[in-house]
């Protein structure tokens, strides 16, 4: 059933259909309404999951953490310095292995004080071994959700869903929660094997200590196995769509239907493309903005978007056949690398090296709360064509 | 696509007016959107919320700047912030004041003065309501005036947002709508 709602109160219920054993939060803006809700609906007698309210965000990583290593399905959400101060177990939960599922509601970093969306806190861990997805919209965001427990399960792996914070978690929009009968048709009960946990009858060790003989291949398998991950995703999203009957899988179909060319017809877990058919100018970017530069779109002929919805692991090969032909490439980060550039630009950038015709140009916006407007994006399309290395901040 | 922004004062209820607009056009079958102008919002600091009504799905992110709706909540704001940025002379502007329709120049929004239509929603808060909580109060003029929603889908949005606070808040509320969309 379609609903209106606030993009917060969607993730919740949709967690509460996943039907998580432990949730452990600590509140931070603006990711507080989600954990909130998460907490009415248990003290309501609506879920029965182990709601625990932690001291700080390390508790509450490190809470999700050991409940996970018990053999459990985990929740947590968090944003900005909240996500900062879970960095260390963030590495910890990746390298143990633990299929831990965390909404990232992006936030700026401090200094100054920003309580506003920019997707500077998911770049603190970008390396730290989870799948990061990215969502447009309400219904992406719920969808990728319910993904991210089938692939964390299936693959040990943890997933980071990232929504732009306000822009989504604060914005009432239409959306459909799958209820828990159906979430269950998709994503079974979670049961790890024996031996793969902490279980007194059955004693192993998680997250042990490795000597420089071993750690080297411990860490290069997490690195193969989360490049791997990427068929697993795109094999989930087609599963998803087919047992799940959602908003965005009637666009897809839709879409389908119209467009013939493979290349431009690009929409999968990793990806999606929305425009022109050989465009001259190809915009990239992740999260919410996507929507409003599609909308920009529309009024140019030769232009199209690329929505990035994985960032890790990266979809160098999808992105480089969407982008090898066209002239000019321009690459829309809300955050930097400090001294260098967009970190999205920076990794397309390598991956391009001679593969592309255009260069690849890096823009930041939207830094700290800053609107993203329509105009700025034909702001960027005008720049793109100017052919400069230097990093452009759109400011307005 | 049409595109409403409310102006008001923090605790004035500018966000919830904005998402009762949606949750209504969305009972009317419409695509729909609301979202506020994020700030830290204190108490009587002036503030914006947007919405959006659309036949197709509404995908834009961008703030509202060239409005086809401007809701005035609070008349002080008026000389203080540019309330009517970005509207045109089409831009149909409500604003809750205890001024009479004839001294409408004398609040200074530079729009021709046939859009602009007074209501004193903070009266019949008051009277109705018993607080000074004119946010759905005039939702009942935006209603009449813009046709934008119906009242029907404005009463179940009224029931389905508040519904959690009790019967007598909910009925309160419609009756002082009623009163505001008849006014």
């Amino acid at each position: 059933m379609k609903q209106i709602l606030e993009g917060s109160r969607a993730i919740a219920l949709t967690i509460k259909n996943i039907r998580p054993a432990v949730i452990s939060a600590y509140p931070i803006t603006p990711q507080t309404h989600i954990v909130e809700d998460l907490a009415k609906f248990k003290a309501d007698g609506e879920a029965d999951y182990e709601y625990v309210r932690a001291e700080s965000e390390f508790a509450a990583a490190s809470i999700v953490e050991g409940a996970s290593g018990a053999g459990v399905r985990v929740y947590t959400a968090t944003s900005s310095q909240g996500l900062l101060l879970m960095t260390e177990v963030v590495y910890n939960i990746a390298g143990m292995r633990l299929p831990v599922v965390m909404t990232c509601a992006n936030r700026g970093v401090s200094a100054p004080i920003t309580i506003w969306n920019d997707q500077q806190d998911v770049m603190t861990v970008r390396d730290a071994g989870w799948i990061l997805l990215f969502a447009e919209n309400h219904q992406e965001a719920v969808d990728q959700h319910i993904m991210a427990y089938k692939i964390a399960e299936l693959l040990n792996l943890p997933v980071m869903v990232n929504v732009d914070g306000f822009v989504l978690t604060h914005t009432y929009d239409s959306v459909i929660v799958p209820d828990a009968k159906q979430i269950k048709k998709y994503l079974p009960d979670y049961k790890p094997e024996k031996g793969t946990y902490l279980d007194p009858d059955n004693p192993v060790t998680l997250g042990a200590f490795a000597s420089p003989a071993h750690y080297m291949e411990i860490r290069q398998e997490l690195h193969q196995d989360l490049i791997a991950s990427a068929d697993v995703i795109k094999k989930e999203y087609e599963n998803y769509h087919k047992i799940i009957k959602t908003a965005d899988g009637k666009q897809i179909k839709n879409q389908k239907s119209k467009i013939k060319n493979l290349t431009f017809n690009i929409d999968n877990g990793l990806v999606e493309y929305y425009g022109a058919i050989n465009p001259d100018i190809i915009i990239i970017a992740m999260g919410s903005v996507v929507g409003t530069i599609k909308d920009v779109i529309d009024k140019n002929e030769n232009a199209g978007v690329l929505k990035i919805k994985c960032f890790r692991p990266f979809p160098a090969d999808e992105i480089l056949k969407t982008i090898k032909n066209a002239k000019y490439i321009a690459v829309l980060d809300k955050s930097i690398s400090l001294g260098e550039m967009g970190p999205l630009a920076s990794d397309i950038k390598a991956a391009a090296q001679g593969k592309t015709k255009a260069k690849i140009q890096s823009f930041i916006a939207g830094l700290g709360g800053r609107d993203i407007t329509g105009e700025m994006i034909e702001k960027i399309i005008k720049e793109v064509k100017r052919g400069d290395d230097k990093v452009k901040f759109i400011a307005n | 696509m049409f595109q409403i922004r409310i102006h008001g004062r923090g605790g004035q209820g500018v966000v919830t007016a904005a998402e009762l607009i949606a949750i209504a056009a969305f009972n009317d079958g419409k695509h729909s959107q609301a979202f506020p102008s994020f700030g830290v919002e204190r108490t009587g600091a002036p503030i914006e919320a947007y919405a959006r009504i659309d036949n197709k799905p509404i995908r834009t992110r961008e703030h509202v700047y060239k409005p086809n709706v401007l809701i005035i909540q609070d008349a002080t704001l008026l000389g203080v912030i540019d309330v009517a940025h970005g509207a045109d002379k089409n831009t149909i502007v409500i604003v809750n004041t205890a001024k009479p329709e004839s001294q409408v120049k004398e609040l200074g929004i530079n729009l021709p003065g046939k859009n602009i239509h007074l209501i004193d929603a903070t009266k019949i808060a008051l009277e109705i309501i018993g607080k000074n909580l004119a946010n759905t109060v005039i939702l009942g003029a935006f209603a009449k005036t813009t046709s934008l929603v119906s009242f029907k889908s404005l009463e179940k949005a009224i029931k389905q947002k508040f519904g959690e606070k009790g019967e007598e808040i909910v009925n309160k509320n419609i009756k002082a709508i009623e009163k505001a969309y008849n006014f």
